[in-house]
């Protein structure tokens, strides 16, 4: 309590802290009771099969998708659950989705320049070149766009959006090696952390590969199980524990009892 | 002859559209021409500007101005003196006999009692040539404007594009603020001689009580091309037109690109229809609508082909913000003995994509600002490539109707 008392002049200690969170859609839970704190200028990874409700936890977070949810999250200190998205969008979530829609109406230049007073600016070109996305700034959002296109034209907009709470939907996924490059070091340059406390950021980061983590500094990674978190602990133990033992046997591992869950 | 015929079709029903009564009326067109549209009552220069008419002649290379019956303006700028020609359809039958080979030649004088209408109760029209060869950049503008109330204009137009011409032409169909009510008739006939280069930019201005039916006949020669763009953005009591263009040369090509906002009582019936004769010709439709209020908004289209390499497609897409609106897409495809030809449509009336919104919420945007820029982007991909002094003012409009829209 005393330190959280001396962290209230700067903002919160804990940018993200989600406490007994629920999604349910069509009357079945996707998520059930998920708690979780991610502290500033940290980042932390997000592990589970395919259906565990990973990319569910980024979308209740930020607020989108038609599911119903119970529980509290709170951004730097702000309740922000009944919030709407570009609420939470404004005051500072971004999320790069696994699997963004087209948009025929909007070019991706044009999106850009609704997003940001700063467009034609040098820094919103070099933003642009930076992630290579210029020859797709006349072509409609995600309007054909290549896995790789997609991922690189999401890690734009959130360079653009600057947000403090930065949510990323498997950014390596279809993307080949140069490229990961590329979105790894957008990835480095969001998160880059900060002299002032209050400037730093956290983010949360679904990977089933790892690969992205040798751009990130993951401070913890957390196992999804069926709509809960089975597991969390050093990230690259996780890989590993799952590796040899599958998310099964990780959520099964004698230590988790022990530790109350908290850690394998 | 064209009388006699004209008068045998004055009972005679169009195919579409709400029938109209329209009586016989003498024209009594006033005799008077102003020197220069400054001098233009400040109404009616505000009137033709919403048509994409520009009264101080800026960026046009000429003007034709008609208010009722009456044509008040003709002009061609100096620097395209010996390139255009424009003129009252009047004064372009004294002067050229020849023009009788194009007069109702391509829109049956018998179509409908509108053509017969206009045939035995005209009043007025414009007659434009872009002689040959010509390269005419800037584009040339009209305006027909109506400032009498129940008032009514039944124009003839003739536009001839002659061999390797090169030219834009905006034109604006528009009221003053105080006409509530009235009809228009317009019968347009469009000859684009070999490889020629035209596009006709229309826009339409017009009140909740008034009728509209144009009735637009096209010949497309040898390499030509045409392109027609549409606009209606104000609410109209009724409107119904189906222009035909007939490719008749080999590679001519024809694209109609079609923005309709359908709102309050207005019962819209727009089509395009492209006859693909020539060989390796191309046809192209693209219409965009919206519907609100108790709008009815029918597209159609219809591509004919009768060469064997000919190509078309045809593409509606429609959205409505209100139970009371309704939306028809009609898409037809003709073959005609031509086993290789290739016609495609596509076809959508849908809502805004709540998903696409969502994603553009979660860049920040409310979702006002969303819908309104996903509504926008769709009106405006149905009129890619209009000429370029229109674009800004119509960028303003669309952002302001899809404001309003939903
Ligand atoms: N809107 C929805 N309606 C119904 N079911 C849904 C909806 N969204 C997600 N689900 C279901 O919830 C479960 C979790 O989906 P989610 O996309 O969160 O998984 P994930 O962990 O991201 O998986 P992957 O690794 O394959 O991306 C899946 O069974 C999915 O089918
Ligand atoms: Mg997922």
């Amino acid at each position: 309590m005393i330190c959280r008392d001396a962290n209230l002049l700067i903002g919160d200690v804990v940018m993200l802290k989600i406490h007994n969170l629920t999604v349910s859609t069509g009357g079945k839970e996707i998520l059930k009771d998920i708690s979780l704190e991610i502290p500033r200028g940290e980042t932390h990874i997000l592990l589970g099969p395919n259906g565990s409700g990973k990319t569910t936890l980024l979308k209740a977070i930020m607020g989108m998708g038609s599911f119903q949810t119970s529980g509290s999250i709170m951004l730097d200190g702000e309740e922000i659950s009944g919030l709407g998205i570009d609420e939470r969008a404004r005051r500072g979530v971004g999320l790069a989705l696994q699997r963004s829609p087209a948009i025929p109406e909007l070019t991706l230049g044009g999106l850009l320049k609704i997003m940001g007073q700063e467009y034609g600016s040098g820094a919103m070109a070099e933003k642009i070149d930076s992630l290579n996305c210029r020859y797709l700034l006349n072509r409609g959002v995600n309007v054909n766009f290549s896995g790789g296109e997609m991922k690189r034209s999401e890690m734009l907009q959130l360079l653009v959006q600057e947000p403090k709470l930065v949510l990323v939907d498997e950014p390596e996924s279809g993307v080949d090696l140069e490229n990961i490059v590329v979105i790894g070091e957008a990835l480095r340059r969001l998160l880059k952390p900060s002299r002032e406390k209050e400037k730093e950021r956290a983010g949360l980061v679904i990977t089933h590969t790892g690969h992205i983590l040798d751009y990130l500094n993951a401070d913890k990674g957390h196992v999804l199980l069926h709509g809960k978190i089975v597991c969390s602990g050093n990230p690259r133990d996780l890989f590993e524990e799952i590796g040899r033992h599958g998310f099964e046997g990780c959520a099964n591992c004698p230590e988790l009892q022990l530790k109350g869950g908290q850690s394998c | 002859m064209l009388a006699e015929k004209a008068r045998r079709a004055l009972e005679k029903k169009a195919a579409y559209g709400p029938d109209l009564q329209i009586p016989l009326v003498e024209p009594h067109g006033e005799d008077f021409a102003v020197e220069s549209l400054d001098n233009l009552d400040k109404r009616l220069k505000e009137a033709s500007l919403l048509s994409g008419f520009k009264t101080d002649e800026s960026d046009r290379s000429g003007s034709f101005f008609q208010k009722d019956d009456t044509v008040l303006y003709q002009k061609v700028q100096e620097a395209y003196r010996g390139q255009v020609e424009i003129m009252s359809i009047e004064a372009a039958l004294a002067q050229y006999p020849w023009l009788k080979e194009y007069y109702w030649r391509n829109v049956p004088v018998d179509m409908d009692k509108y053509t017969a209408l206009v045939e035995l109760s005209g009043n007025g029209g414009y007659f434009i040539r872009i002689l040959p060869g010509a390269r005419v950049e800037q584009p040339i503008q009209s305006c027909l404007l109506l400032d009498e109330s129940g008032g009514s204009q039944r124009v003839h137009n003739i536009i001839v594009a002659e061999e390797g011409s090169h030219a834009q032409i905006i034109t604006g169909c528009t009221i003053t603020p105080e006409v509530k009510e009235g009809y228009h008739l317009g019968v347009s006939e469009f000859y684009v001689k070999k490889g020629a280069h035209l596009t006709f930019t229309m826009i339409h201005n017009w009140a909740e009580n008034f009728h509209v039916r144009p009735r637009t006949g096209i010949v497309v020669e040898e390499d030509g091309t045409f392109i027609n763009n549409y606009i209606l953005l104000k609410p109209v009591r009724s409107i119904q037109s189906y222009p035909r263009a007939e490719l008749r040369g080999d590679r001519a090509r024809a694209r109609f690109n079609t923005i309709v906002y359908g709102q309050r009582d207005s019962e819209i019936d727009l089509g395009s229809w492209i006859e693909l004769n020539g060989r390796e010709t191309r046809g192209e439709s693209l219409s965009r609508a919206l519907g609100t209020d108790r709008a009815r908004v029918m597209m159609r289209g219809r591509l004919t082909a009768r060469s064997n390499d000919a190509r078309g497609h045809l593409e509606c897409r429609g959205m409505l913000f209100s139970r009371e609106s309704q939306m028809n897409a009609v898409p037809e495809l003709w073959v005609d003995g031509a086993p290789q030809a290739d016609l495609t449509h596509e076809a959508a009336v849908g809502p805004v994509s709540e998903e696409a919104v969502e994603y553009l919420m979660s860049r920040g945007l409310s979702r006002d600002d969303a819908v309104s820029a996903i509504i926008q982007g769709f009106l405006q991909t149905g009129i890619q490539g209009l000429p370029e002094v229109l674009e800004n003012m119509l960028t303003g409009a669309l952002a302001a109707m899809s404001r309003e829209a939903h």
